[in-house]
């Protein structure tokens, strides 16, 4: 435990170091102050989920890497699971389920997304924290950055930068990996014997890590990343987010309250808030673009607040409602979040339902154009069709094809053949039906495939016309 | 405009609206100008290394030698590359051959569309359905047979039958009776003043006894639903009789020619167009 005097020494140097934390104006680096607390935790917590993103490759499945997204042979690999294109309607479906959480998410808490999961946050965050070890608390990096060049200053900026760019180069190996067998990116990476889409995947995620988290930094949140500006219309007076509350806090006094008049506000002015955010913006100015909403601020001035024994929460997860007195609605009754609910479950759903239904064969037909059908010497009218079988298992196999259709229909192609796996084998079928029996011009025709000497087998149908001479 | 510059040390022109919108005199950011002056320097090493503005009467080649025309052709390099394989196999084979083979099957149809589009289309139709006066060849009907060695034969040597104009040797009703008579023999009929007049008349000489048509010598099949000259029917055979095809003696004779492809594509060329022929469904085992 602290004593009183302690604490109000504390706070004296607070405030005297106060006017040296400046709002960000673009001018210049931002050098953010690290302070420990229950967000700051959080933050390392939310942060680990991309050790996934670094490990993830290396898992394997089988005799193969677990996950891999095989761009030249077309396929998808999550772990039993084989994506081919004719499947990427599921991918639609993530990508919504991933924009609608994002949405969702959002609505309720703001920029969970930006403060706490963001990569260009995370990176930045490690990226400082190593910029911290090396050049020590931001009013020393702003020394050292003013300093002449000396053989101190080189040696401590080399390291970092080093480091940083051991971090970069990883990154960028990472995200190749995904892509392709981990290990023989590394042996290849090693040996210096990649091929040149594998060296510009990496060099570009290497010179975009070390770029963006080491100098563009919160230039990133603020002037490239599109989210921040559209984020305002989807945070309402109901969304809780990092709020300072001035009714409790204004007019500040930079005196403490004994000596204070009894007007002043619980903010003692010491910029604390300002010092620990990442992206230099004075969260007392209300809700801005530049807030990613990490709440370090929260952890900072609760801080401050514990020194001077007066209850937390003067910037607080709050909703702009909440600071009015009024009661939040509950989520459910909430409609924005029903409707991105729904669309939630819809895509997810969607993913379900695909992820247990992907045929293992597919049959697709193409009716011949030129021409529609042709007559032959014994009457009969013959259509030619392209059918095109989908082998999404691991083997090749034989199928054999069937169709039902106008009455007396022959097949008079050869209806068993192998089928490669992993692509689409085309194959001409003809089809015969005497003339008498074709009573319409065009008529439905089901062509239906099944595998031959598996268990279990596969089958796979497909509707197209069988078309005659106009009647 | 203000007259008295309100924000006297600062960097701005004068230009001054609205009280406090000025320009100013901001050098451009660096990066701006490396950018700037970048590309300066990269158009004038393209003006040097590519093709651009005419020096004098010459033109500009460039030091690179650079050419739309040499870049095509190192791209369709490329695909002849890929294709050499194929090429190579099928030079030394026959038709017969390659058909045994479906890798190869799929390779000579996928190729020889082209080649199909460009000489055999204008007459057979882009999908072999025919035209007026030319003869299907995606159906199982063949004039002078539908095995793979004899449409190659057709292709490389051509084709002309010649059937007499009979309008001058045969009665109307003559010519009404054997009109009437081929189309009920293609639909199955019996009709025993044609057939006694077909054979009064010798037309099974060419025909065949059976009315089956000899492939030998190109004369048609009379039995099945199929006719050399569409639409088919009673008129149309009537004309045919009567004026014949190819009769050099008679102005409204039908002209019917396939033009021999010997001089104008190679022997490799007509096997692949054989096979593709072939493959339209209508080959003869």
């Amino acid at each position: 435990m602290q004593t009183s005097s302690a604490n109000s020494a504390s706070l004296d140097s607070l405030l005297e170091e106060a006017d040296s934390w400046q709002v960000n104006t673009g001018g210049e680096t931002i050098h953010a102050k690290r302070m420990r607390g229950r967000w700051r935790t959080l933050k390392w917590i939310t942060s680990t989920i991309y050790l996934s993103f670094f490990l993830g490759p290396y898992l394997r499945w089988g005799d193969r890497q677990a996950v891999v997204f095989d761009i030249p042979n077309r396929q998808f690999h999550l772990f039993d699971i084989t994506i081919l294109p004719q499947d990427l309607w599921m991918l639609s479906l993530v990508l919504l389920f991933l924009a609608i959480l994002l949405l969702a998410l959002t609505v309720i808490v703001g920029r969970a997304w930006c403060g706490f999961l963001c990569f260009q946050t995370v990176w930045t965050d490690v990226y400082t924290w190593i910029e911290e070890r090396f050049e020590g608390p931001p009013p020393q990096r702003r020394k050292l950055d003013k300093a002449p060049l000396s053989p101190r200053k080189i040696r401590i900026k080399a390291a970092k930068h080093g480091l940083w760019l051991v971090i970069a180069v990883l990154t960028g190996i990472s995200f190749a990996a995904w892509f392709t067998d981990a290990y023989g990116l590394w042996a290849g990476f090693l040996t210096l014997q990649l091929p040149a889409a594998a060296w510009v995947t990496i060099l570009l995620f290497t010179a975009g890590t070390y770029i963006l988290a080491g100098f563009m930094r919160e230039q990133v949140c603020m002037w490239l990343c599109p989210y921040a500006r559209i984020q305002g219309a989807m945070v309402d007076v109901t969304t809780i987010i990092p709020t300072y509350d001035f009714h409790r806090g204004e007019p500040r006094s930079r005196k403490k309250r004994g000596a204070a008049d009894g007007g002043a506000g619980d903010c003692v002015d010491c910029n604390q808030c300002v010092a620990v955010c990442p992206t230099g913006v004075d969260i007392r100015q209300g809700q801005q673009e530049g807030c990613i909403m990490c709440a370090l601020c929260i952890d900072a001035c609760d801080a401050v607040m514990d020194k001077l024994g007066r209850p937390r929460g003067l910037i607080r997860y709050e909703s702009l409602d909440g600071l009015q007195g009024k009661a939040r609605p509950p989520l459910f009754r909430q409609p924005r979040v029903l409707v991105t609910g729904l669309i939630l479950l819809a895509a997810l759903g969607g993913i379900f339902y695909g992820l247990n239904t992907i045929d293992a064969i597919e049959l697709k037909v193409l009716h011949a154009r030129q021409p529609l059908y042709v007559l032959q010497s014994d009457g009969s009218i013959q259509n030619r069709y392209t059918l095109k079988i989908l082998n999404k298992l691991a083997d090749d196999v034989k199928v054999r094809i069937s169709a039902t259709g106008p009455e007396g229909l022959a097949i008079t192609s050869g209806t068993t053949l192998a089928v490669r796996h992993g692509t689409v084998t085309p194959v001409t079928l003809f089809v015969r039906v005497p003339r008498r029996n074709l009573s319409v011009e065009s008529q439905p025709i089901v062509f239906h495939i099944e595998t031959l000497g598996r268990e279990p087998a596969f089958s796979s149908d497909r509707e197209s016309i069988f078309i005659g001479p106009k009647q | 405009m203000a007259d008295k510059n309100p924000f006297p040390g600062e960097n701005n022109t004068g230009h001054i609206w609205d009280d406090n919108i000025r320009e100013l005199k901001n050098d451009p950011p660096r990066w701006w100008m490396i950018g700037f002056w970048a590309s300066i320097i990269w158009t004038l090493a393209y003006a040097v290394l590519y093709p651009t503005v005419p020096v004098g009467d010459e033109p500009n080649k460039g030091i690179l030698g650079w050419t739309a025309i040499k870049e095509y052709k190192e791209g369709l390099a490329e695909v002849e590359a890929v294709r050499a394989r194929y090429e190579t196999q099928i030079q030394g084979m026959t038709a017969k051959q390659i058909l045994a083979d479906p890798g190869l099957t799929a390779y000579t149809v996928a190729s020889a569309k082209v080649l199909f589009g460009d000489n055999c289309g204008a007459c057979h139709g882009s999908g072999g359905q025919g035209g007026p006066g030319f003869p299907v060849i995606v159906d199982d009907d063949w004039l002078y047979g539908g095995t793979i060695e004899k449409i190659e034969e057709s292709i490389t040597k051509g084709r002309k039958g010649m059937m007499p104009a009979h309008a001058k040797r045969l009665s109307p009703q003559e010519l009404d009776t054997l009109a009437n008579y081929v189309v009920n023999l293609s639909q199955g009929k019996d009709d025993p003043a044609g057939a006694a007049l077909f054979k009064a008349k010798v037309c099974f000489a060419c025909h065949g006894a059976n009315a089956k048509g000899v492939q030998a010598m190109g004369s048609a099949n009379l039995t099945d639903s199929i006719w050399r000259f569409e639409p088919g029917g009673v008129e149309s055979a009537r004309r045919t009789i009567a004026h014949g095809v190819n009769d050099a003696g008679d102005a409204e004779t039908r002209q019917a020619v396939m033009p021999s492809f010997a001089d104008r594509l190679s022997a490799n060329d007509i096997k692949k167009l054989a096979v593709y022929v072939y493959k339209f469904g209508g080959g003869v085992q």
